[in-house]
């Protein structure tokens, strides 16, 4: 697993790491049971504070993709399908918010994006 | 918590005007404290009573557990490596040498260990103290403060003096420093862009008084640089602006505001830690 920081990026560190790592789970590229590296490991790889990476695992755990034993370590949780539809709804619903702001800088009705949509199904 | 520094209301006054007061901070077991600050804020000061090098005149000090004015203090000594910003061995002795007298100072002194830092550093074993140059001195410095197995570092602008790349591979060796969770570094610095990658804490000092001592990640999260015109600024909410702002004739106004606070809609800049300490002591001059 590799986890790339940008230092330019005005998304904060933490949010890089916690981002990525649920990107390799929902891919796949992390399984059920896999075992991440410990915060502190992770931290001093990739040379940024053991905080921000513990905030990282943090925000993961709350969210269900991770879990943690005592004394073991980090583990990939089972994916949740319907944490996964929630997930990609909320990505959905951002999506929308992006076009419904293009469209109206457009000035397009409602008809008109519906028929963009339309055509996008289409070619696909 | 276990806490490798623990530090209460320090104060030190000196007679020709220059005073530490009320000084206070913690570093966990296990983290990296940036002690940051302008020259003469008292960051050496700091570090100087830490190792009771200076008496203070108030507070008290907490190294590895223990107080640094208790008799067992020259016991947890040996436990703390230093660094400070002018490396002092004898002049007329060598890499060798060195090796031989640090061998009757520390308890748990390793001399595999020394000997791969000198490698390492690519440090010439014979010649002498006196004929390094300052990166040279730095080096064996460092050198020293990690061969004896410490649990604890006090870096006083450690990396003043050094190149760019040495300075990098020097990091790295403080951060592979901290892989064990009972390991904790105390480091000073002007060079703010070491501090900002590793650091788990920040601690400010200005003129002798600390401003922040805050997780490295709040500060981040909670400052912004805010780029607009006069006008505007005008415009937002009191308390908004922290400390100095910076203005010229054609390219506005540049300020240090609370990211939470501003208006939305208004975009707000990421701040580094040097702007930061920038535009807080560019507030105490406006004052």
């Amino acid at each position: 697993m590799e986890i790339l920081i940008s230092r330019v990026d005005s998304q904060p560190i933490y949010n890089q790491i916690y981002s990525q790592i649920k990107g390799h789970i929902l891919s796949g590229r992390l399984q059920e049971g896999d075992v991440l590296p410990s915060i502190r490991a992770l931290a001093k790889d990739l040379r940024i504070s053991v905080i921000t990476t513990k905030r990282a695992y943090d925000e993961l755990e709350q969210e269900g993709f991770i879990y943690t034993v005592a004394g073991k370590g980090c583990f990939v949780a089972k994916k949740d399908t319907n944490r996964l539809r929630q997930e990609n709804l909320k990505k959905l619903t951002e999506l929308m918010k992006k076009v419904a702001a293009l469209a109206r800088l457009c000035g397009l009705t409602e008809h008109e994006i519906m028929e963009i949509y339309h055509n996008s199904t289409k070619e696909e | 918590m276990n806490y490798a520094l623990e530090i209460k209301n320090l104060s030190k006054h000196y007679k020709k005007g220059f005073s530490l007061e009320n000084v206070r901070f913690c570093l966990p077991s296990g983290c990296i404290l940036g002690l940051i600050g302008e020259n003469g804020a008292g960051k050496s000061t700091t570090i100087r009573l830490i190792m009771n090098a200076i008496q203070r005149d108030e507070g008290e000090i907490s190294v590895l557990g223990t107080d640094s004015h208790s008799p067992e203090f020259t016991r947890v000594k040996q436990e703390v490596g230093v660094v400070l910003d002018e490396a002092n061995f004898p002049e007329v002795l060598n890499v060798r040498q060195v090796n031989k007298v640090m061998q009757n100072i520390f308890t748990q002194w390793d001399e595999g260990m020394y000997f791969d830092y000198i490698q390492k550093f690519s440090l010439p074993e014979k010649k002498m103290f006196k004929k390094f140059s300052r990166g040279m001195k730095m080096k064996l410095s460092i050198a020293v403060a990690l061969s004896h197995h410490p649990r604890l570092l006090l870096l006083d602008e450690a990396t003043g003096g050094l190149d760019p790349i040495v300075r990098d591979e020097i990091l790295d060796i403080f951060n592979e420093f901290t892989r064990q969770d009972d390991h904790s570094i105390l480091m000073s610095s002007h060079i703010v862009s070491d501090l900002e990658k590793s650091c788990d804490y920040i601690a400010f000092l200005h003129k002798g008084k600390l401003l922040f001592c805050e997780e490295k990640d709040k500060l981040l999260e909670t400052y912004g640089i805010l780029h607009c015109t006069r006008d505007e600024l005008e415009k937002l909410p009191r308390g908004v602006v922290q400390g100095g702002i910076r203005s010229s004739d054609y390219g506005g106004v540049e300020a240090l505001v609370l990211r939470k606070q501003v208006p939305v809609g208004i975009k707000v800049d990421y701040a580094g830690i040097e702007e930061i300490m920038v535009h807080f002591v560019k507030g105490e001059h406006a004052e």
